[in-house]
């Protein structure tokens, strides 16, 4: 079960590289190089394809019901998703996100 | 409101990162919980937390650690989950890739998913920022994450308390991204890559090591630039 000291600090130190180099891969080795413009048309879209993909399973299946399907958790996310696009309001989809998942789990319990 | 100042651009990034602090505290004070029961002491823990900072390795290299699992396997797997941070990377570098070298390399250290979707919905929205300024937002937007994941980290190792789970605060995570993104919809390419991302990282998720993740934003990368050729073509035909 427990974890061997050195082990364990040979794991944080070498993660810690690891992610930082990661982290550090373009805007640190590429700088205000011009990059390709095939490469810049596909990063355009990393935000709203990486993040929507993060959330997508966690939509659907969360962890929190055991990965059953919750119609209150879904119905929090459409409803930030439609009033974020409506309003572009950040704020305004988060309230109004969590009210909706705070009043579906208040109703269905 | 537009920024005009260095200043103005760090005190918007905090206030616009501000509500990540619902998905920061319980993640940060449940990596605690977790490590401290796995037998790390609390130094061990805390410093996990600020060599690491990234919330899914830790908890995946904690998870095969005291399964006992290969070294290498926890790097790799850990590194796994970690690999959107190179494409995050990417996508910063042409908004502060000028920026000067320290900075360059703090900004990487503080890269997370919250610092880097607030940060790129304000560079798209404000094109016309200048680099210190951009990098100033950026500082401004991981204020008030950094510091309580550390913070948090630390209450949950010593307090060991956890938030009920009825507050449902594991839903503060997607709830936050999907308010975040849904500005960011500008053109029907941007949203072509998230609907093909979404549906790719569903038929991936069995994919192990987080690895679904990566081929799916791929997936709606490359589905987001084909759209924008298609409609550029579309309108350069049109009369």
């Amino acid at each position: 079960m427990t974890i061997d000291t050195g082990t364990l600090w040979f794991v944080i130190i070498a993660l810690g590289i690891g992610s930082f180099a990661l982290r550090f891969a373009f805007t640190g080795f590429v700088g205000d190089r011009e990059m390709p413009a095939w490469l810049l048309r596909h990063l355009r879209y990393t935000a709203v394809a990486i993040l929507p993909a993060l959330v997508a399973p966690q939509v659907l299946w969360p962890a929190a019901t055991g990965g059953q399907l919750d119609p209150a958790r879904m119905a929090a996310a459409a409803v930030t998703l439609a009033v974020g696009i409506m309003t572009k309001n950040v704020l305004g989809a988060i309230i109004a996100g969590a009210a909706t998942l705070y009043g579906m789990l208040w109703l269905l319990n | 409101m537009a920024i005009t100042t260095t200043k103005s651009a760090y005190r918007k990034g905090l206030v616009d990162a501000a509500p990540f602090i619902l998905v920061i505290i319980p993640f940060s004070s449940l990596f605690g919980i977790l490590a401290t029961e796995a037998g790390l002491s609390v130094f061990e823990t805390l410093a996990f937390s600020v060599v690491v900072i990234a919330g899914a390795a830790q908890f995946t290299a904690l998870q095969l650690m005291q399964e006992h699992a290969p070294t290498a396997i926890v790097l790799a797997s850990a590194l796994a989950v970690n690999l959107r941070m190179a494409m995050y990377s990417a996508s910063l570098t042409p908004y502060i890739g000028a920026a000067p070298l320290w900075q360059r390399a703090l900004a990487a250290y503080l890269t997370v998913d919250q610092s880097y979707v607030c940060s790129m919905a304000q560079y798209e929205k404000q094109p016309d920022m200048t680099i210190p300024q951009r990098m100033s937002y950026f500082f401004g937007c991981v204020t008030p994450i950094v510091p309580l994941w550390y913070l948090f980290t630390l209450v949950g190792a010593v307090v060991g308390a956890q938030i009920p789970e009825s507050w449902a605060l594991d839903f503060a995570l997607p709830i936050t991204f999907l308010a975040m993104i849904a500005p960011m919809f500008r053109t029907p390419a941007h949203v072509v890559a998230a609907i093909v991302a979404s549906v790719a990282a569903l038929l991936t998720a069995s994919v192990p090591y987080s690895l679904g993740l990566i081929l799916a934003g791929m997936a709606g990368m490359m589905a987001g630039a084909r759209t924008e050729v298609w409609l550029e073509r579309r309108a350069g035909v049109a009369p």
